[in-house]
């Protein structure tokens, strides 16, 4: 059986991490309420963009990762890749249910209604779900080694299925506001509002390494409990 | 590899055997199809939706819960006396397992979906005329889609708690974008729109029958090797 890492020293980690990710949260809701200008047309319901779309990054940061380490877990059999992916699943799931709540607090006000069968509201709530099922499929699997197999083949499977649901976004009509910073112009933001949507971003991302790496350790020491279990 | 397809062929048929003797599975699925068209029937005020706004979503709800029913027997029934095991300890590629359990079920799932579609177009009162080649085709494309992942998903859900349960929470998602592109292709078929309208759904269902084939074929070993 492989050996696994220490853990304490991954939580402690992890905690340091989570705590800077936090303080950042603290600076991007500053600059998101003092420095950015207030939208013309939509007046203070834009600040929330500065959660949603960072919260947004942070889900698919997570369901890409948990993909490429499915991929990797077929590939090398390290039982850290399963934990890996675990741990990145479940912070996927907490990031897309931000993204799945701050998104109607904003459409409310701005298109009239909570929530509209919009594609890309549908289809990232299928996402959510796609999370919730890994999660599920992972917690009716008792036996580790077949629990690793069988939820690194369902995270290789969402992850191609994801091109598919973007396929079908622009096959379907939407009422989404379309992407303003990944196209093939220039960002059409005012600097203010580029750069705290940015440091936000940036603020996402140690938020998921902090708590990926505090999930990963946690999930570390409890292999390594019930490896100890097992041997007694 | 003609050894390859021998062997997948003779698991597939060993399973319609199985189903022929009995006709159980092929019965209750076929029964619940048509419950499912007659609650849809009721589920709308007659006189503000017209049959024709509802038919192409009705048809592809019975046929996406009809499958999903269907193709959890594909491995129950290996649950039995260790006969899986037994199937993976004959010489056989895994690959060839995995497409004997999916021709079968494909044959399974087609068939219900046969027996559904007369029903449909009579009880929603469609139509059809020019539209049946199209339609049959998208019935086609979308059910090889979804019946390749069903395979291998309910493959690993056999082997967990709450398998019947399990199948519908992990397939549905994946059945959204074939779904999807099925309803579009069925609506605009049924209002009398040429073929040429939904050439790209259609590309959307091949690309993704091609892809979730493939890659099932591959992953089927990751899900079976201990």
């Amino acid at each position: 059986m492989t050996p696994l890492p220490a853990a304490a020293p991954i939580i402690r980690y992890g905690r340091l991490l989570t705590v800077l990710g936090l303080l950042g949260m603290a600076v991007v809701y500053l600059l998101a309420l003092r420095y950015t200008p207030v939208e013309a047309r939509q007046g203070m319901a834009q600040k929330i963009f500065y959660v949603h779309a960072p919260a947004a990054w942070g889900a698919l940061i997570a369901f890409v990762l948990v993909g490429v380490a499915s991929i990797l877990y077929l590939w090398l059999h390290d039982p850290r890749l399963d934990l890996f992916a675990e741990a990145s699943a479940e912070v996927g799931l907490a990031f897309s249910a931000v993204m799945l709540t701050t998104g109607p607090i904003w459409g409310k006000p701005i298109w009239g209604t909570w929530w509209t069968w919009d594609a890309r509201l549908t289809l990232t709530l299928f996402l959510f779900l796609l999370f919730l099922g890994y999660l599920t499929l992972r917690a009716a699997v008792r036996e580790p080694v077949e629990r690793a197999r069988f939820s690194a083949v369902l995270g290789i499977m969402a992850l191609v299925l994801v091109p598919f649901i973007h396929l079908s976004v622009y096959l379907f009509r939407t009422l989404h506001p379309q992407p303003i910073l990944l196209k093939p112009s220039r960002p059409s933001l005012p600097p203010q509002m580029l750069r705290t949507l940015l440091t936000s971003m940036g603020v996402y991302t140690l938020l998921y390494l902090g708590f990926v790496t505090l999930r990963y350790g946690i999930g570390l020491r409890r292999a390594a409990r019930l490896r100890e279990v097992d041997d007694a | 590899m003609p050894e390859a397809i021998r062997s997948a062929l003779a698991i597939a048929g060993k399973d319609l055997r199985l189903e022929f003797r009995t006709r159980t599975a092929l019965l209750s699925a076929f029964v619940f199809a048509v419950l499912t068209l007659l609650v849809f029937n009721f589920s709308r005020d007659q006189s503000l939706i017209s049959t024709t706004d509802l038919a192409p979503s009705a048809l592809w709800i019975t046929v996406a819960f009809g499958a999903v029913v269907a193709m959890n027997r594909a491995f129950i029934i290996e649950r039995e006396q260790g006969a899986f095991d037994a199937l993976l300890l004959a010489p056989v590629p895994r690959g060839a397992i995995y497409w004997g359990k999916f021709l079968a079920n494909l044959a399974f799932v087609g068939l219900v979906e046969a027996l559904t579609l007369p029903l449909f177009v009579l009880f929603f009162n469609v139509p059809l005329g020019r539209a049946l080649p199209g339609l049959l085709a998208t019935l086609v494309l979308a059910t090889i889609g979804f019946v390749a992942v069903g395979t291998i998903l309910s493959a690993m859900v056999v082997r967990t708690r709450f398998a019947e349960l399990m199948l519908p929470v992990l397939i549905l998602p994946f059945m959204v974008p074939p779904l999807i592109g099925a309803v579009q292709v069925t609506a605009r078929l049924l209002g009398g729109r040429p073929l040429t309208e939904v050439l790209g759904w259609l590309r959307l269902l091949v690309t993704y029958d091609v892809v979730f084939v493939t890659l099932c074929t591959l992953a089927f070993t990751a899900v079976v090797d201990e």
